[in-house]
């Protein structure tokens, strides 16, 4: 943890690494959501599986949760850091000639993504640890439907999901690639990977929002 | 043409500094940028009052001693040249141009728009050489064939004049390039090899000492840089970095 | 003080370095390391010095009025590096080299110190590659050549067009080393202000340190200067704006002499002045004469109309424009050295053909090399019947491969395409040959004072070859200097360190304090810009490219004026003890205005014309350089005798056993 403290280098690739396991969680995650859209059995058998799976439940989930916590208590850090390394600021700052707004301003996208977490961790992963270890209810593998679609019938809550999928997306714009900027990986395959991070930031994000909106409406349409 | 400046002044490096307005007429097109603060200062000694600190020397782009921050960029709007490159014609009648100094905790004011780089001569101390004596009885210089591919990037990497814009123009003040830049020229060397591994520790180890602040790739280094200095140096001293570690 | 002993070695040219190695008294490796040396200046020599002798033991101080050691205008360099390396296998060899170098200089440099030149240049080039100096490559992976003005062979090695930089970066990167080690203390943003003798051997320097104000002793065993040229004297020059003779003059009123402070290197591609705001020249490499060809009208009439700005050059026809190069040389044509091509671009604007506003620019036009290459690139390309536009488009991106940044850095600063409108050049102050006098050894005539690179005089005679300033630079500094420093060490061993508590230091300070408190209290009215632009213009039209009697007569007496006013007169802001740029030129130019009028005497004495020295009243019937062999073949050495124009001379006779002195003719 010192060296880590110490080295700029490092933290940088700490960042990179919780930030890509993060990129892969979401494909996951976005990909059992979907399935919410055209099949609710399907989502259903998949979530109880995510949600009693031993593997699943005491290795990887603490290790996300790891990952989250380090993403963002290092992102803050750096942060910090970061400001102390300009002690007066510039009265006249023209980052937008040389640099997109994005990358200068992950912090904020970071902080709302952030935030969002706080909600959906009330919203999902309180309500699963109540559910089955405070109340110790029995497995019940037809529930995860409905609760879903129960979420986002509120039109504040969509709302929120879909803001906060916006600057996820923002996020990933500049994440996904710097991550592997930082890792030491850029030749001549960058340009075309690039490309790819950019759709990816696009197509995740907005995985998730067609989601929120469609039960959203299709609730309301019932 | 008629200008307006507005340039950072500060006595020294205790003093509290502040922006102080200067209208200049009669510019020509055909002044550089520091031609043009030359007239201003002839004009403010003529005057009786302290001409504006600026540091600049070789007024042909390769020193790297000039600086400025101009609206906002370093080294002014135009690319791939140095503030003493910079010309006059790319400005207006009637602008208003504002003239700070490089920032950065790591970089403190000497005075007016004059900063103190000594933090990067720390870098290159640290590590930046190959370490071969000066006797002349090495072996022939055509004794170590190198690929002119290699010999080439490395060249590229060694055209960093160490002016400090890429400081500068980072919203972290981080010093990945230049360290990066220097880290790469021997790395990229069969000379520089064998040392490779406590260069760059030694050199990004003095490089966090000195208060820069970190890399988040956000690319405004390589845009601004005069010599245009690429990423590819970061992400190679990120890789030489992470595989000094493993090596121990 | 000293006399005038070149201590040259005897026997055969080819083994007097070796002889004098072997002979050199040397100092065991414990005792270097009660030793001191200080070295001034850490451009190629001063940094090549600096880190060899650290290296071999000595405690080394360095100092520069920049705030890197990497920033000294060696780094400016363009072209590349000169070495007798025969990789190109065409007959090239030490005494090639050495007989290039002579005679280039016009017979006018000391046959003992060029040959040893020639013979470790080679050593350089493995050095520098040892030290990663990225060297252009060929595909097969060894280094590249290219050749250089007025040479038979190809010997020039380049790093880009950054030559300098790359090698100044290599000699940095050997003093970091040293620093890192502690055998070497850089005080950077410190300016040397005077020598401090101690029973006439020079054993410290005062310095101010720029930031502070504060006046500082510094002490060693021997002191090295390598500060450069005096370029500046002429105000606009390609040097940087700070490069200064303050150094090596101080020196030289502490009793150093000063040689041939005529001797000047005008370089005649460089881009033209704009304007009064003008305030330094840029050069463009040589290596365009290659390709392009020198021109003004013919007639004056459309000369005019051009400054004018009533007709384009490009509405001239061939016949309407004076090639005047190839019409006065045919034989080497645009390829002429550097002094010739000067003079005569100077001789046709001075009647009045210059072609930019202020009449002082002569065109070089690449569209014949575009049509030239693009046909040949259109045939090897197998386009058939290719129209004019393609010719052109082939032609230009061909020379855009061989000189796109230089015609880059053009467009930045004139606004106007290379391609398409001649290029406007006009020659400008480039290098100075004259310097400090130094015996084969390199040590001045105050005893323990050395000089290297520039800053001496010994190695080019009149004229300059190009790419053979980084050659010698790096030989002064890592392979002659720090032995031949030894064999006056070798003495100190048992001397201790030197206190700067003693009244010759006290002394020294008080005079560098004295000379600051009357510049800041002058109460004048003028800058000290305004001073040195008058310096400068009396420099250029009077000891510039070509003199005379008269001229040089009235410099004296002007110059002279000129310092009087000067130290009545100037006006310099702020206070001494802070960062106080205008004090910092103030002391410059107040030494420049002594220079300069040594300067003008030793031109005036020089009735002769050679190398880059060319007097009005001895020239051939058609305007050549008129050598006087018989009366002139000296290095004039000045001794400062409390005023420039009291100095006296003192002749070292060239003695030329190994090369037979010839008239230069390009013809």
């Amino acid at each position: 943890m010192g060296a880590l403290i110490k080295s700029s280098i490092l933290r940088k690739v700490v960042m990179a690494l919780s930030g890509l396991f993060l990129v892969l969680f979401l494909a996951l995650h976005v990909t059992i959501n979907f399935t919410s859209v055209f099949s609710p059995d399907l989502f259903n058998e998949l979530s109880h599986f995510m949600g009693y799976n031993p593997v699943v439940q005491f290795l990887m989930q603490p290790i996300l949760i790891l990952g989250v916590i380090l993403h963002f208590v290092l992102g803050i850090v750096l942060e910090i850091q970061n400001s102390r390394a300009r002690s007066v600021n510039y009265v006249k700052f023209k980052g937008g000639a040389n640099s997109p707004w994005v990358s200068r301003n992950m912090i904020i996208s970071g902080l709302v993504v952030l935030a969002f977490l706080g909600l959906h961790f009330y919203d999902f992963w309180i309500h699963e640890i109540t559910f089955k270890y405070v109340e110790s209810n029995p497995e019940d593998p037809t529930r995860y439907y409905e609760e879903t679609v129960q979420k986002f019938i509120p039109m504040w809550r969509t709302v929120i999901y879909v803001i906060a999928f916006f600057l996820l997306g923002m996020h990933l714009w500049h994440g996904f690639s710097s991550s592997l900027q930082s890792m030491g990986w850029n030749n001549k395959y960058t340009a075309s990977v690039k490309a790819f991070t950019k759709l990816y930031a696009l197509i995740v994000p907005a995985g998730f929002i067609i989601i929120a909106l469609y039960h959203h409406f299709n609730h309301l349409s019932q | 043409m008629n200008l307006v400046l507005k340039i950072w002044r500060q006595e020294n490096a205790e003093a509290k500094g502040k922006m102080v307005e200067y209208p200049m007429s009669n510019v020509e097109g055909d002044m550089s940028f520091l031609e043009m603060l030359d007239v201003l200062n002839e004009d403010l000694i003529n005057k009786g009052e302290e001409p504006v600190a600026f540091d600049h020397d070789c007024r042909e782009g390769i020193c790297g001693t000039c600086s400025l921050m101009i609206n906002g960029e370093p080294h002014g709007p135009d690319r791939l040249i140095t503030t003493c490159q910079l010309h006059m014609r790319k400005f207006n009648d009637g602008d208003t141009i504002v003239i700070e100094p490089f920032r950065a905790t790591a970089f403190p004011i000497i005075k007016d728009l004059v900063v103190d780089r000594d933090a990067f001569e720390r870098i290159q101390q640290a590590g930046g050489y190959i370490s071969v004596n000066t006797s002349g009885n090495t072996v022939d210089a055509n004794a170590i064939p190198i690929e002119k591919d290699k010999a080439d990037e490395a060249m590229d990497a060694a055209t960093c004049i160490g002016c400090g814009a890429c400081v500068a123009a980072c919203k972290n003040a981080s010093a990945m390039l230049f360290t990066s830049a220097k880290v790469s020229q021997f790395a990229l060397l069969p000379q520089g090899r064998v040392e490779a591994t406590d260069r760059v520790m030694n050199m990004v180890r003095q490089m966090d000492l000195e208060g820069f602040g970190n890399c988040t790739n956000t690319g405004a280094c390589e845009v601004e840089c005069p010599k245009g200095i690429s990423l590819e140096n970061i992400a190679r001293m990120n890789r030489e970095y992470m595989s000094a570690i493993v090596k121990g | 003080m000293g006399s005038l002993e070149s201590k040259i070695p005897s026997g055969p040219l080819a083994e007097k370095w070796t002889k004098h190695k072997n002979e050199i008294d040397l100092v065991n490796p414990a005792n270097k390391r009660n030793i001191d040396v200080i070295v001034v200046g850490t451009g190629l020599a001063g940094g090549a010095a600096a880190a060899t002798l650290a290296e071999l033991g000595y405690n080394v101080k360095t100092f520069c009025y920049q705030d890197s050691p990497r920033r000294a205008h060696s780094i400016s360099a363009q072209g590349g590096i000169n070495a007798s390396k025969n990789y190109q296998g065409d007959g090239d060899s030490d005494y090639r080299l050495f007989y290039d170098t002579v005679k280039g200089g016009d017979y006018r440099s000391r046959e003992a110190n060029v040959y040893r030149l020639a013979e470790v240049s080679g050593n350089i080039i493995d050095q520098c590659v040892a030290q990663g100096v990225p060297f252009a490559r060929e595909y097969g992976g060894l280094l590249d050549n290219r050749s250089f003005g007025g040479v038979l062979v190809s010997r020039t090695f380049y790093a880009k067009g950054q030559t300098g930089q790359q090698l100044l970066l290599g000699a940095y990167a050997a003093m970091n080393r040293q620093i890192n080690r502690g055998k070497i203390k850089s005080y950077t943003r410190h300016e040397m202000l005077d020598l401090v003798l101690i029973d006439g051997k020079a054993r410290g320097i005062i310095a101010r340190d720029l930031v502070t104000g504060e006046i500082e002793r510094h002490s060693g065993h021997a002191v090295v200067l390598a500060t450069g040229g005096y370029g500046n004297v002429f105000f606009l020059s390609t040097n940087a704006m700070g490069s200064n003779v303050t150094a090596a003059w101080r020196a030289h009123r502490r009793g150093a002499y000063f040689a041939n402070p005529c001797y000047t290197q005008i370089h005649p591609t460089c881009i033209p002045v704009s304007g009064d705001h003008q305030s330094k020249l840029t050069l463009m490499s040589e290596s365009l004469r290659n390709d392009g060809r020198i021109w003004v009208p013919k007639r004056l009439e459309d000369a005019q109309a051009i400054r004018e700005g009533k007709i384009r050059p490009t509405e001239l026809s061939g016949d309407e424009r004076d090639y005047f190069l190839e019409r006065r040389y045919p034989a080497f044509g645009n390829l002429v050295p550097r002094d010739v091509a000067s003079r005569a671009a100077k001789e046709r604007c001075d009647a009045g053909f210059g072609v930019n506003k202020t009449g002082e620019a002569v065109y070089l036009d690449f569209a014949a090399a575009i049509q030239r290459y693009g046909e040949e690139k259109a045939l090897t390309s197998g386009i058939k019947d290719p129209d004019k536009a393609t010719i052109t488009q082939l032609g230009e991106e061909v020379i855009e491969a061989k000189y796109g940044n230089l015609f880059q850095m053009y467009e930045k600063i004139i606004d106007e395409n290379p391609y398409k409108t001649p290029m406007m050049i006009y020659p400008a102050v480039h290098y100075t040959m004259g310097g400090l006098w130094v015996d084969y050894n390199l040590q001045t005539t105050i005893e323990g004072c050395y000089c290297a690179g520039e800053a001496n005089f010994s190695d080019h005679g009149a004229n300059r070859l190009g790419a053979s300033a980084l050659m010698q630079g790096l030989a002064d500094g890592y392979f002659v200097l720090p032995y031949t420093i030894g064999d006056y060490l070798s003495d100190d061993i048992r001397t201790g360190p030197i206190s700067t508590d003693s009244p010759e230091f006290e002394a020294t300070e008080k005079a560098v304090l004295e000379r600051i408190n009357k510049l800041m209290n002058s109460n004048g009215t003028r800058s000290v810009d305004y001073y040195h632009k008058k310096l400068g213009k009396i420099m250029w039209n009077k000891c510039g490219m070509s003199r005379n009697a008269e001229d040089l007569k009235s410099a004296i007496d002007e110059i002279a004026e000129l310092r009087k006013d000067f130290w009545e007169n100037v006006k310099i802001p702020g206070k001494e003890g802070q960062f106080n740029q205008e004090l910092e030129k103030a002391g410059r130019v107040a030494d420049f205005l002594e220079l300069g009028e040594l300067f003008a005497k030793d031109a005036l004495e020089r009735n002769e014309s050679c190398g880059g020295h060319f007097r009005e009243e001895y020239q051939t019937p058609e305007g050549e350089a008129l050598r006087d062999d018989e009366n002139f073949k000296y290095v004039a050495a000045w001794e400062f005798k409390g005023e420039p124009s009291e100095a006296v001379m003192h002749k070292e006779e060239l003695v030329f056993e190994n090369i037979e002195l010839k008239t230069r003719s390009y013809k």
